[in-house]
């Protein structure tokens, strides 16, 4: 019981992480490296407005979503989106957009040392909370109880309103996209600036009980890539799915066998997607 | 412009900024020694070193600079310091130092954060002959090392003599009669936490002890919540972690949650952040971790009151303060010799007794033998409980649930 709902957490926490690199990669095809320093910034602005000005985490989601949401958009329009029209290829285009992001996530760091170089800890909600015998931290529910809400949020609007579905006909093909009069600039630019605000959110929960720091951020983004390319690109409920599948795998093999394992068990499971389902879990088979 | 340029130009306008900053801080008087420094601004160990090593360089500069600078045979001279950032890569720690000396020709550089970093780097300091005065470097290879390299030296202790002060408490604890014999250990899977529980292993059995619980888990796991519930279920005495800071404030916010209910809990690095009272309050009265600092004495006391002035920041109750004396070492050193002699400063460390707010410090075969190793929060400070050969341990205290 203890490994099925502390997995459970994990994997709420795994899905925060790559719900928003799901978005910015299946929609709008920009593999973002700087994923992880954009997680970092919620949970930095969380950490100072929790410090300084005794917000609430839960309260400054409201503050730092439309902020992210902002920024990226900025950022798609200005820096990327140059770069999406004169690729020629999708190939190009990933190559380019991991070039660019890279470096952005370069000046990411450089902007959070410049505000604050040591250790963003706090302690909000850190007390225990039993559920059927587990004792599971509150913190970690809370940010669970987020994941679930953002999630279900996110399929609902994808599958259940208009925009939803013009978002989804750019995933499946931009090309085709636009031949059903489907605006597909402003489409993609509205999925990287959504990834980008969920991203940031998930860093101000995530703050809440893992200590980040400046520079911690392309250990995130390698776990959200680890997540997405699982899950399948594109897919909502691959990302999820994955990163609960993860979350069990993860806490079963620390409680059962060894915690030193848990990333050898972590990467073995994605080698056998890529394996066996090398479009991941719900990803569609190229024709 | 075309677009493609716009990111380059972005990035060389983000970097010249950066330049003009650092180099701004840099006084350009005529008649300068130029002191080097080269550590962790980003990467997994800058959260540490802004707190350690960053601001007792600040402090130092600012200080020997505002009494006029070091007093050298040809006059006082006001310290330059040229830094830069090695992002956690002895790679470029290496390269950095290598242009310190040849392109900036500093006169000094002030030693690397980290063991790591402070092996690595030692052949590069050697090859220069820069002294280098190693703090925030622990290892059992300290007679090996200061033989190899004649202008290194090492003040912050030995591997075994840690492990050895967290079995001289634990037996103190356990001989009153308060506390079993059953300790849960778990280390971080990384040199540093491998090598001490390697040591720890041997010698905790030796004093009687029953390891009813050792497991390593990998740096940055999100979740400790599996390691916090099997050693719990494993009924210890004690509870010791080799650890690293992020995971020092994780195993300790997972203790609270489950409750861990030990006489003893202890865990390595960062425990002595002001940061871990910060974010854990009164809940960790009595925990123990690697280092401490007699805070009572006036020197002490004097340096924790410059330290927040001059930098805006509480130093650690632990390497601080040790970062602090080596600069003060190199300080003494320097003007003893009176000119900017890299050898001759090397030689006068090894010879000469140095006043610090430590103490005296003496080098016996490039090592000083003086360092904390236990501390313990007490009521909202860190004070050192166990220590090789410094005065001043407080009582230890027993540890009683987490309130």
């Amino acid at each position: 019981m203890d490994i099925i709902i502390s997995g459970l957490l994990l994997g709420g926490t795994y899905a925060l992480i790559a719900m928003g690199l799901n978005l910015q990669y299946g929609v709008a095809r920009i593999m973002n490296l700087a994923n992880g320093e954009l997680l970092v910034l919620g949970g930095l602005a969380s950490f100072w407005l929790f410090v300084f000005a005794q917000i609430s985490p839960l309260l400054t989601i409201f503050i730092v979503a439309p902020f992210a949401f902002v920024g990226n958009w900025l950022i798609y329009r200005f820096l990327l989106r140059p770069l999406v029209s004169r690729a020629k290829t999708q190939g190009q285009l990933e190559v380019d957009s991991i070039l660019a992001t890279f470096g952005m996530s370069f000046i990411f760091v450089g902007i959070m040392v410049m505000i604050r170089g040591e250790y963003f800890t706090y302690s909000f909600l850190a007390a225990p909370f039993e559920i059927l015998g587990s004792t599971v931290a509150q913190n970690r529910l809370a940010a669970f109880g987020m994941a679930v809400v953002i999630g279900l949020a996110l399929y609902l609007w994808l599958n259940h309103s208009r925009a939803g579905m013009a978002v989804r006909a750019v995933s499946v093909s931009p090309d085709t996209a636009k031949l059903v009069g489907i605006n597909v600039a402003r489409v993609s630019a509205l999925a990287f600036a959504l990834g980008g605000a969920v991203t940031a959110v998930g860093g101000t929960l995530i703050s809440t009980f893992i200590t980040l720091d400046a520079s911690v951020g392309v250990i995130f983004t390698m776990k959200a890539l680890i997540i997405v390319i699982m899950g399948g690109v594109g897919d909502i409920r691959g990302a999820i799915i994955a990163a609960v599948i993860l979350g069990l795998v993860e806490t079963a093999v620390a409680t059962l066998i060894d915690p030193g394992l848990t990333l050898a068990s972590a990467y073995l499971i994605f080698l056998l997607v890529l394996l066996f389902r090398p479009q991941g879990l719900f990803g569609k088979r190229p024709t | 412009m075309k677009r493609r340029d716009f990111t380059k130009t972005l990035a060389a306008g983000v970097m010249a900024a950066s330049m003009a900053g650092f180099l701004a801080t840099a006084s350009w008087a005529a008649d300068t020694i130029k002191i080097g420094a080269v550590w962790p601004k980003t990467g997994p160990l800058a959260g540490g070193a802004t707190v350690t090593q960053g601001p007792n360089i600040e402090m130092w500069v600012k200080q020997v600079n505002a009494r006029g600078g070091l007093k050298l045979k040809d006059g006082q001279k006001k310290i330059e310091l040229i830094e830069y950032d090695d992002k956690t890569n002895p790679g470029e720690h290496i390269k950095a130092v290598q242009r310190l000396a040849t392109q900036d020709k500093v006169d000094f550089i002030i030693a690397p954060f980290g063991t790591g970093f402070n092996i690595a780097a030692a052949p590069i300091y050697a090859k220069y002959g820069y002294p280098q005065i190693a703090v925030s470097a622990i290892s059992d290879k300290i007679e090996e090392l200061t033989a190899r390299y004649p202008n290194l030296f090492f003040t912050l202790g030995t591997t075994t003599s840690f492990v050895e002060g967290v079995r001289d408490i634990l037996v103190d604890i356990r001989d009153s009669g308060k506390m079993g014999n059953k300790i849960a250990m778990v280390n971080v899977a990384d040199a540093f936490g491998i090598e001490l529980a390697d040591a720890a292993r041997p010698i905790f059995e030796k004093a009687g002890f029953e390891i009813v619980y050792d497991k390593s888990y990998p740096l940055g796991t999100p979740d400790l919540s599996p390691v916090m519930k099997g050693a719990k279920s494993a009924a210890p005495d004690a509870f010791v972690a080799w650890s690293y800071p992020p995971d020092t404030f994780g195993l300790t916010e997972q203790a609270i949650i489950e409750n861990l209910d030990v006489k003893a809990f202890y865990t390595a690095v960062a425990t002595c952040f002001p940061a871990y009272a910060g974010k854990f309050g009164s809940k960790i009265n009595y925990n123990l971790g690697a280092g401490g600092v007699n805070p009572d004495t006036p020197a002490m006391k004097a340096y924790f009151k410059a330290h927040k002035e001059l930098t805006g920041k509480e130093p650690d109750y632990w390497a601080s303060a040790n970062t602090y004396v080596s600069l003060q070492i190199l300080e003494q050193a320097i003007e003893g010799v009176g000119e900017s002699d890299k050898a001759a400063v090397t030689q006068y460390i090894k010879d000469n007794t140095f006043k610090t707010i430590m103490g005296d410090i003496k080098f016996e075969n490039q090592f000083s033998n003086r360092f904390w190793t236990v501390g313990q929060w007490q009521e909202g400070v860190f004070r050192g409980v166990k220590s090789v050969n410094v005065d001043g341990a407080a009582t230890i205290q027993q540890k009683t649930g987490w309130n």
